[in-house]
C-alpha cells in the first residue's frame, strides 16, 4: 500500500511542478491542482494507511484507541480542500483578467520572443 | 502599591477599595479619547463648534479625573490598573501613574483643553474639522498611552501610535506639498526611531527578566552593570532623541511646521516632542550616572541647545523661530538630564513644564498673527501692536519667560541650569565647557526671543500686508492669556504654586535621593544671576547689532543654511529606497514568473534535501507487504491521468481537464480506502465544482491548435530548458515519494490524535471526531479558513467587475453557432430554440434534481457531528445544486425565477459562526466553547444538538454563498461581456 501510494503522490508532485514550470496559465493551473492532490495525499499520508478504520466512535464509548485512524491530518486535509478550490478559483479569475488584459495566456502577460 | 498614604480628605486610609477604583479611573485616559476619536470623525463637516465642544469636553474630562487623582500620587504613590492581556509573554495592559506620569498627564490634558479651544476659532470653515478633532483626540489618547504605560512593549506601543497620528496631524493640509513632506520626514524619523527603541525596550525587558515599569524601575544596578547596557542605551536613546529633535536628528521638526498651528501648540511645545525627555526622565533612574549616558546624551543635548539658539535667530518664519527656539529647550533638557545629577533632574521636570506653557502661547500668538496678518514672514511684518495691543502685551510677556527674563517662570528654571551648568560632575572637557555654552544660547535665547517681538509688534508697519490686522475673538485669544497667567504666577511665587506639584514629580522618580532644593526668585547675588545678566545685556546688544542684517536677510543661518538637513536626508532616501533598490533589483530581480517559479521550486528541493542529507539520511528498506491489486490498479489509472494532464495541458485544455477530474477520483476513492469517509465526501463534491469552475472559464482563453510541423522544428534551448524543468521535477516529485514512503513504513509515534480521539464524545458531543475537530476543538483555525474562503470569493467578485476580455473570445461558441445556424437554415424553428432544446432530457432531470440536492445538503449537514458530512460537505452540496439549475436552465431563466443572494449566504455565515463563538462568552467561556447535548426532531429523530452546530450552521452558509458566488460571477460573463461588447460595437458605429 505504502509504496503505491508514496509512488502516486511523487508522479502527482513532479507533473504538477512540471507544469508549473510552464509558460501557460491554463497549465499553471493544471499544475497546481495536481499539486494539491500531492500535498493533500502526503499530509493524510503522515497518519499511516489504515483500512477499515475511519475516526468515528461507536456510540457509547470510546474504547480501544487504536481501532481508530489519525483524525488530525484528516481535520487539516478537510480544510485544505476546500481552501485550494477557492485557491483555484482565484487564479483562474486572475488568469482570465490577465488574458482579458494583455491579450496573451503567457504567465508574463507578454510573449517571449525566445519561446 | 509602595509608599502609600497621604493625609489628604480624597484619599481615605481605610483600605485598598479607593485605590483600586482609582486605579480603574486610569483606562479613562485611554478610553475616552480613542472612542471620542471614532466618534468624532462621525460628526457633520459643518459642525465646527459641536465637534469642538466635544473633543474638548474629553479633554476636559481627562482632566478633571487627573486632578481628582492626585491625592493618589503624592509622596511616592502609585496607581496601577492591570488587564492580562498576553500575560504568558509578560506582556499586559498595564496602566501606572505616579507623581511624574500625574504632571504629564495634566499637562497634557489641560494644554490639550486650550488648543481646543484655540482650534475652533484658528479653523477655517473649509477645512474638515471632524477629521481635525477625531486625529486631536486619537494624538491625546496615545500621548497618554505613552505617559501612563507600565509595561515596556505597550509603552512602545503607544510610542509608534503618536508618532503615527502625528505624521496624520502634520499632513492635515494634505493638498500642500510642505505638509506631506513634513508629515513624511517626521514619520520617517521618528518612526525609525520608535523602533530602534522598541528593541532597546525588548533587551531591557530581556536583562530585568520583566516588561513591568515597576520591576524595571525598581533594577537600576542590573541593568547597569549588565553588559548589554551600551547597547540598551544606545538604542532607547535614538527613540527619545529622534522624538524630541535632538541634534543630529533635529531636522524633521522646522519642517513640521507645516502642519495647522494648534497642532504646532500642542504637539511642538507640550506633548509629542516632551515625549522624548519623558522617556529620558523615566528611565533616569535606570540608566543615568555612567559615562557613556553622560557624553551621549550631553552631547546631542549642548550641540542642539546651541546650534537650536543660534538657528533661531536666523529664521523668517515665525513658527520656524519656535521651532528652532523648541529644539534648543529640549536640548536644555536633555543637557540636565545627562549631568546624572538629582538636582538637574529637578530642573529638567521643571523646565518641561514651564516651556511647554509659553512656548505653547506663543505658538498660538504666533497662529493669530497668521491667522490675522495672513503672513508668518518677520521681514513682512512690523508695528503690530497699534492693532493687536492684547495679543502683543501676551506674547511679549510669553518671549521674556522663553528669554529667561527675572519674574517669570523660564527665569527660574534657566537659572536652576546654569547653576547645575556651574557645578563640577564628571572630570572631563565637556563638562568644563557646558557653563560657557549654557551662558551662549541664554544670549542666543535673549536675541531670537527679542527679534521676534521687535520685528513684529514695532517698527514700522508695513503697507502691503495681505489683510488688514485686528485683535483676534475673544476667546481665540483666552487660551493666551491663561497661558501667560501662568507664566506669571509660577514666576512670581514658585513655591506656593508648582511648588507642590513639582515636589510630588521629583518624588516619584528620584525616591529617596530627592534632593533640597528651593523655588525662589532671589537667591542672592550668585554666579548664575551674573550669568543670567550677561546674557541678558549680551542678547539684547547682539540683536541691535544684527537688526538690519536680519531685516532682509534669507531664511537660515549663514553657513549652515548650505548644509540642508533636509536635503541630506533626502538624498540618503532617495540612495537606499530608490538607487540601490533599483541596482539590486536589476541585478537580482526578473519579471519573468518562469525562473522565479523555478527558483522557488530548487529552493524548497534543497530546503528538503539538505537537512537529510546533513543528518546521514538512511533509506528506507524497500518492503513490499500487503498490495492490494486493485488499489494497484487504481493508481495505475491515477498516475495516467497526471501524466496524462500534464502532457494535454497546453493544447488540449478539455483533455487536461478531464484528466484531472480523473485524478482528483482516484485521490476521493484513495480517501474512502484509508478510512477517511469525510475527505472523500469534500473531495468528491469540490471536484465537481472545480471542474465546473474550469470549464467556465475554458472560453476566456486563446485557442490554441497544435502545430505539429512546430514541434519538430523547437530549438535546441527549448528542447533544453523542457529537460531542465522535467529534472527538476522528477527530482521533486523523487523527493516528495521517498520522504512519504519513509515515513509511512515507520511506526507511528504518540500523537496527539489520541487526545481528540477521547475527548470527541465526551467534551465535543459528537462521534465523527474529524468534524468535532472542526467545529469544536480547533474551531477557531475553521473560522479563520472560511474568513479566507469569504475574502477569496469577494476578490474573485470584485476582480470580475473590472474583467474585459479579449475580442477573439467574445463571439458565441462553436457549437452555439453551429446551432444557430441550423435554426437560420429551417424556417420553422426561430433562432435560439437549438441551444434552449440542447440536452433537454439532461436538463429537466437536473432541473428536478434541485430538492435531493438540498436534501442532500440537508442529510450531510444533520449528520455531520456524528457521522460523516459536516457543513463544508453540506455547503457545497448545496452549493451544486444551485450551479445545477444555471447549468440546465441557463442564466437567465435561473434568475427570472430564484434570486440567490450569496452575499447575503456568506455575511450571514459568517456572522453565525462569530455569534455563536461569542455566545460562549455569555456563559463565561472562552471563545468558540462547545455545549452538547440530542434533541429529538420530529420526523427526522435524534440528531446530536451542540452548539457546534451552530457554528456548523455558519460554515455551511458561507461555503454555500462563496461557491456560488464564486461561479455565478464567472458564468455571468457569458451574457455581460458580450452584452457590452455589443452595445461598444453600437456606439462606435454611431459615432461614424
Amino acid at each position: 500500500m505504502e509504496i503505491i501510494l508514496s509512488a502516486a503522490i511523487g508522479v502527482l508532485t513532479a507533473s504538477g511542478v512540471y507544469l508549473l514550470l510552464r509558460p501557460r496559465t491554463y497549465q499553471v493551473i493544471i499544475g497546481l491542482s495536481l499539486l494539491s492532490y500531492a500535498v493533500n495525499l502526503f499530509i493524510f499520508s503522515m497518519g499511516r494507511l489504515r483500512v477499515n478504520a475511519p475516526p468515528i466512535l461507536e456510540p457509547g464509548g470510546v474504547g480501544d484507541l487504536s481501532r481508530y485512524t489519525d483524525p488530525v491530518p484528516q481535520a487539516l486535509v478537510l480544510t485544505a480542500i476546500v481552501i485550494g478550490f477557492a485557491m483555484t478559483a482565484l487564479f483562474l479569475v486572475v488568469l482570465l483578467a490577465s488574458r482579458g488584459f494583455t491579450g496573451t495566456d503567457h504567465v508574463d502577460g507578454r510573449e517571449q520572443r525566445s519561446e | 502599591m509602595r509608599g502609600f498614604g497621604t493625609q489628604s480628605p480624597l484619599c481615605p486610609r481605610e483600605g485598598n477599595g479607593t485605590i483600586e477604583y482609582a486605579g480603574k479611573l486610569l483606562s479613562v485616559f485611554i478610553l475616552a479619547p480613542f472612542a471620542g476619536s471614532l466618534i468624532a470623525i462621525f460628526f457633520p463637516s459643518d459642525q465646527r463648534g459641536a465637534t469642538a465642544w466635544f473633543a474638548g469636553a474629553i479633554a476636559l474630562l481627562c482632566f478633571l479625573i487627573a486632578a481628582g487623582l492626585y491625592p493618589f500620587v503624592t509622596s511616592g504613590g502609585v496607581l496601577r490598573y492591570e488587564l492580562a492581556w498576553m500575560p504568558e509573554l509578560g506582556l499586559n495592559f498595564t496602566l501606572r501613574m505616579d507623581g511624574f506620569a500625574w504632571l504629564f498627564t495634566v499637562l497634557v490634558t489641560a494644554i490639550g483643553v486650550l488648543v481646543v479651544l484655540y482650534a475652533r476659532y484658528y479653523m477655517a470653515a473649509e477645512d474638515p474639522v471632524p477629521r481635525f478633532f477625531a486625529l486631536f483626540l486619537a494624538f491625546m489618547g496615545s500621548m497618554l498611552g505613552v505617559v501612563l504605560s507600565g509595561n515596556l512593549i505597550l509603552l512602545a506601543v503607544f510610542w509608534e501610535l503618536t508618532s503615527i497620528v502625528s505624521f496624520l496631524l502634520i499632513g492635515y493640509w494634505h493638498h500642500n506639498a510642505h505638509a506631506r513632506d513634513g508629515a513624511r520626514m517626521a514619520l520617517t524619523m521618528t518612526g525609525m526611531g520608535g523602533l530602534c527603541m522598541l528593541v532597546g525596550l525588548l533587551i531591557m525587558g530581556r536583562i530585568v527578566g520583566s516588561y513591568d515599569l515597576d520591576v524595571v524601575l525598581a533594577s537600576g544596578d542590573t541593568i547597569r552593570e549588565h553588559p548589554l547596557y551600551l547597547a540598551t542605551l544606545v538604542l532607547i536613546l535614538l527613540g527619545a532623541l529622534t522624538k524630541s529633535a535632538q541634534f543630529p536628528f533635529h531636522f524633521w521638526l522646522p519642517h513640521a511646521m507645516a502642519a495647522p498651528t494648534p497642532v504646532s501648540a500642542y504637539l511642538h511645545s507640550a506633548t509629542m516632542v516632551k515625549a522624548g525627555v519623558f522617556l529620558l526622565v523615566r528611565f533616569w533612574p535606570v540608566m543615568a550616572g555612567t559615562e557613556a549616558w553622560f557624553w551621549i546624551v550631553g552631547l546631542a543635548g549642548l550641540t542642539t541647545l546651541l546650534l537650536g539658539a543660534y538657528f533661531a535667530i536666523f529664521q523668517q518664519d515665525l513658527k520656524g523661530l519656535l521651532a528652532y527656539s523648541t529644539i534648543s529647550h529640549l536640548g536644555l533638557i536633555t543637557v540636565l538630564l545627562s549631568l546624572g545629577s538629582p538636582l538637574a533632574a529637578v530642573a529638567a521636570v521643571f523646565h518641561i513644564v514651564n516651556h511647554a506653557t509659553f512656548k505653547a502661547s506663543l505658538f498660538m500668538a504666533a497662529g493669530i498673527i497668521d491667522h490675522e496678518t495672513g503672513t508668518r514672514d518677520m521681514r513682512k511684518l512690523g508695528g503690530l501692536i497699534r492693532y493687536m495691543p492684547g495679543t502683543a502685551m501676551l506674547a511679549m510677556v510669553a518671549s521674556a519667560a522663553m528669554a529667561g527674563v527675572p519674574l517669570l517662570n523660564g527665569f527660574i528654571s534657566k537659572e536652576m541650569f546654569f547653576a547645575e551648568a556651574i557645578e563640577t560632575h564628571q572630570a572631563n572637557l565637556l563638562d568644563t565647557i557646558t557653563p560657557y555654552v549654557a551662558t551662549l544660547a541664554g544670549m542666543f535665547a535673549v536675541t531670537y526671543s527679542l527679534r521676534f517681538i521687535h520685528s513684529v509688534f514695532f517698527g514700522k508697519t508695513p503697507d502691503d500686508l495681505p489683510k488688514i490686522p485686528h485683535e483676534p475673538p475673544r476667546w481665540m485669544r483666552a487660551p493666551i492669556e491663561f497661558l501667560v497667567l501662568a507664566c506669571l504666577v509660577v514666576g512670581i511665587i514658585p513655591a506656593i504654586t508648582i511648588g507642590p506639584f513639582l515636589h510630588t514629580a521629583v518624588v516619584s522618580i528620584l525616591g529617596t535621593s530627592t534632593p533640597q532644593y528651593s523655588l525662589s526668585v532671589w537667591h542672592g547675588w550668585n554666579l548664575p544671576l551674573i550669568m543670567s545678566f550677561v546674557a541678558l545685556l549680551g542678547g539684547i546688544g547682539l540683536y541691535f547689532l544684527m537688526k538690519n542684517y536680519l531685516a532682509t536677510s534669507t531664511e537660515g543661518p549663514p553657513v549652515f543654511r548650505l548644509l540642508h538637513g533636509q536635503r541630506i536626508f533626502e538624498r540618503v532616501l532617495v540612495t537606499l529606497s530608490w538607487k540601490w533598490a533599483r541596482w539590486l533589483e536589476q541585478r537580482l530581480g526578473t519579471r519573468r514568473l518562469q525562473p522565479q517559479m523555478r527558483f522557488l521550486v530548487f529552493v524548497a528541493i534543497m530546503a528538503g534535501a539538505l537537512p537529510l542529507l546533513l543528518n546521514q539520511f538512511e533509506l528506507p528498506s524497500l518492503l513490499v507487504r500487503g498490495i492490494d491489486p486493485a488499489f494497484a490498479l487504481l493508481w495505475a489509472i491515477g498516475i495516467a491521468c497526471a501524466v496524462g494532464a500534464a502532457y494535454q495541458a497546453k493544447f488540449h485544455r478539455l483533455a487536461a481537464l478531464v484528466l484531472l477530474g480523473g485524478a482528483g477520483l482516484v485521490t476521493c476513492i484513495t480517501f474512502v480506502w484509508l478510512s477517511a469517509p469525510d475527505l472523500a465526501v469534500t473531495q468528491l463534491l469540490v471536484e465537481i465544482v472545480t471542474t465546473v469552475l474550469i470549464l467556465l472559464g475554458l472560453r476566456w482563453l486563446p485557442k490554441r491548435i497544435e502545430d505539429t510541423q512546430e514541434s519538430e522544428l523547437l530549438s535546441l534551448r527549448v528542447r533544453l530548458r523542457r529537460l531542465r524543468d522535467f529534472v527538476l521535477a522528477l527530482v521533486a516529485g523523487g523527493g516528495v515519494a521517498l520522504i512519504a514512503y519513509t515515513v509511512m513504513t515507520r511506526p507511528m509515534p504518540e500523537t496527539i490524535a489520541s487526545y481528540f480521539l477521547e475527548r470527541a464524545y465526551t467534551e465535543g458531543g459528537g462521534t465523527n471526531v474529524v468534524n468535532v475537530i472542526l467545529v469544536d476543538f480547533r474551531g477557531f483555525d475553521t473560522l479563520g479558513e472560511i474568513a479566507v474562503l469569504a475574502i477569496v470569493a469577494l476578490t474573485v467578485f470584485a476582480l470580475l467587475l473590472r474583467f474585459r476580455p479579449q475580442a477573439d473570445s467574445l463571439e458565441a461558441p462553436e457549437q452555439q453557432q453551429v446551432q444557430n445556424a441550423f435554426d437560420d437554415d429551417h424556417p420553422d424553428r426561430a433562432k435560439g430554440d437549438s441551444v434552449a432544446e440542447y440536452l433537454f432530457v439532461p436538463s429537466v432531470i437536473m432541473r428536478w434534481m434541485f430538492p435531493v440536492s438540498g436534501m442532500l445538503a440537508a442529510y450531510f449537514f444533520l449528520r455531520g457531528h456524528d457521522l460523516p458530512g459536516g457543513g463544508f460537505a453540506a455547503g457545497i452540496a448545496m452549493s451544486i445544486g444551485f450551479i445545477l439549475q444555471y447549468m440546465s436552465g441557463g442564466t437567465r431563466w435561473v434568475e427570472e425565477r430564484l434570486r440567490i443572494h450569496p452575499l447575503r449566504w456568506m455575511s450571514i455565515g459568517i456572522l453565525v459562526a462569530a455569534a455563536t463563538g461569542i455566545g460562549s462568552w455569555l456563559f463565561g467561556y472562552p471563545f468558540l466553547t462547545s455545549h452538547a447535548q440530542y434533541v429529538t426532531l420530529p420526523i427526522v429523530g435524534k440528531i446530536p444538538l451542540a452548539s457546534a452546530i451552530f457554528f456548523d450552521l455558519g460554515v455551511f452558509s458561507l461555503v454555500v454563498g462563496a461557491t456560488v458566488l464564486i461561479l455565478i460571477a464567472l458564468a455571468h460573463q457569458s451574457i455581460r461581456a458580450p452584452r457590452a461588447h455589443a452595445r461598444a460595437l453600437r456606439a462606435a458605429k454611431e459615432a461614424k
